[in-house]
């Protein structure tokens, strides 16, 4: 356990220390978040409607921003086959590398959305449901946009290549995400989608830690 | 899986096996999708309803059908490259994902033609047509990751384990977006209790479809011959500049 307590404090280190990783990401959130008004107009009624959806699609957005770099510098500097050669199996490394990666790129997400819920005046009785259904979907993101992140090691244009492939397979837990929401709002069981969310949760982190590790097999071979 | 399936992992026989199935699977091809489109085009009934709007039907339909089938097929030949190294079974996924994405373009253009007088509106947000499109997007994801590495086999693991984890959520994505919305018309033909399509149109549709079926494993035997041919050619230019004898 204290492999993956170290793996865990040097991930957080490297992005939250100089360079700024994570206080980027968290930027990017806010000023993503704020454009929409100037976007489609400063009607609090519309803004309230869409509000669910603008910050959940943001942060969608912002854990994309942050995925290209997941593995990226592992790979460069040798520190990934280092990890493989360990006596510990790569899902492990792969689980330590995704809590420190969602400690500073999908807390702080969840932590700030009330303020952007506000600012998008949303109704105050869905904030805490929002703020729960990023507090389990963020994770989520994590985890599938890690597969991405390991698939695309070595490519010529990793980028764009990341949201190609990670955001159709995200579709999922955004719509229950936006679905607990749009429930508190309808007046309709907030728990069914929540649940659902917390499901894929549940289902998905061992089949993405599974992904991820082969495919950064792959990358090291 | 099967013992066969093995013996094709070989190229040379499946080369052997290609050649003579293809003048077959050509054929019933042009027979069948020629055959059910004028049967489905000209001599069958319109619809009460539609009109003579629903013969969009003969083409979208199997057109949605081989889109599925496809991925389908590309996820098991990705499984048996990944987990027996079978090159040629990868080779044959490669081959069959710009197939897929054609026929699932096909089905989402027609869809679009047929939705404009049906529905009045070319797109809407519905479940199927919502999870069509995702399908297209994980089509163009694998064939975006298979060419974006240098080296080409290295690409061609990274997209199968892709269409691996494609394959997985595909059911979650069917199922979020029918929860999301709905208003395409539910499955009516294979359905508990038999089809609620007439006779009259059910046939054209079905030899049309085994006419794009047959299309398909036709053109896939041709995309898997090319591909080999090109990776063959890779290996041998790769073993000519370094010299070897």
């Amino acid at each position: 356990m204290t492999t993956f307590g170290a793996l865990v404090r040097r991930d957080i280190a490297l992005a939250t220390r100089r360079g700024g990783d994570a206080a980027l990401t968290l930027v990017f959130f806010v000023v993503a978040v704020a454009v929409f008004p100037f976007g489609v107009g400063p009607d609090p009624d519309l803004l309230a409607r869409i509000a669910a959806g603008i910050i959940w699609v943001t942060a969608l957005l912002a854990s994309m921003t942050s995925l290209e770099r997941l593995y990226r510098g592992d790979l460069e500097d040798g520190s990934l086959e280092i990890m493989a050669l360990s006596t510990q199996p790569v899902e492990f490394q792969v689980a330590a590398k995704c809590l420190a990666h969602w400690l500073t790129s999908g807390l702080p997400v969840v932590v700030l959305s009330p303020l952007m819920a506000m600012l998008l005046n949303l109704d105050v009785a869905a904030w805490w449901i929002l703020v729960v259904s990023l507090a389990i979907g963020t994770p989520i993101l994590c985890l599938v946009g890690s597969i991405g992140a390991a698939l695309v090691l070595g490519a010529r244009k990793s980028g764009a290549l990341i949201g190609l492939i990670v955001l159709p397979l995200q579709v999922p837990v955004m719509i229950f995400g936006i679905g607990a929401v749009e429930a508190v709002l309808r007046g309709s069981p907030v728990l069914p989608p929540l649940l659902i969310e917390a499901a894929l949760l549940i289902a998905g982190t061992p089949l993405a830690l599974w992904a991820s590790a082969v495919a950064l097999r792959m990358a090291i071979e | 899986m099967t013992p066969s399936f093995h013996r094709l992992a070989n190229p040379a026989r499946f080369q052997k096996f290609a050649r003579r199935a293809l003048p077959w699977s050509w054929a019933v091809a042009v027979l069948a999708i020629g055959s059910g489109f004028v049967w489905g085009l000209a001599l069958s009934p319109a619809d009460y309803q539609q009109g003579d709007t629903v013969r969009v039907m003969y083409v979208h339909v199997p057109a949605a059908w081989m889109a599925m089938a496809c991925y389908g097929l590309m996820a098991l030949l990705s499984a048996f490259f990944l987990v027996w190294k079978h090159q040629l079974a990868g080779i044959a996924a490669l081959a069959a994902a710009p197939v897929g994405a054609c026929f699932t373009a096909i089905a989402l253009i027609t869809g679009s033609l047929w939705g404009k007088p049906t529905w009045g509106t070319w797109w809407v947000w519905d479940a199927r047509l919502t999870s069509v499109l995702v399908l297209f997007f994980l089509y163009l994801g694998y064939l975006a990751l298979a060419g974006a590495f240098d080296d080409r086999s290295r690409g061609l693991r990274a997209a199968s384990l892709l269409a691996l984890v494609g394959i997985i959520n595909l059911p979650i994505i069917k199922f979020s977006v029918d929860w999301w919305n709905t208003l395409h018309q539910p499955a009516s033909i294979l359905r508990a209790g038999g089809p609620s399509i007439h006779a009259s149109m059910l046939w054209p549709l079905m030899i049309t479809a085994l006419g794009f079926a047959a299309f398909l494993v036709a053109i896939l035997l041709v995309r898997i011959r090319s591909e080999l041919a090109l990776w063959r050619t890779e290996a041998l230019m790769r073993r000519h500049t370094r010299g070897a004898p």
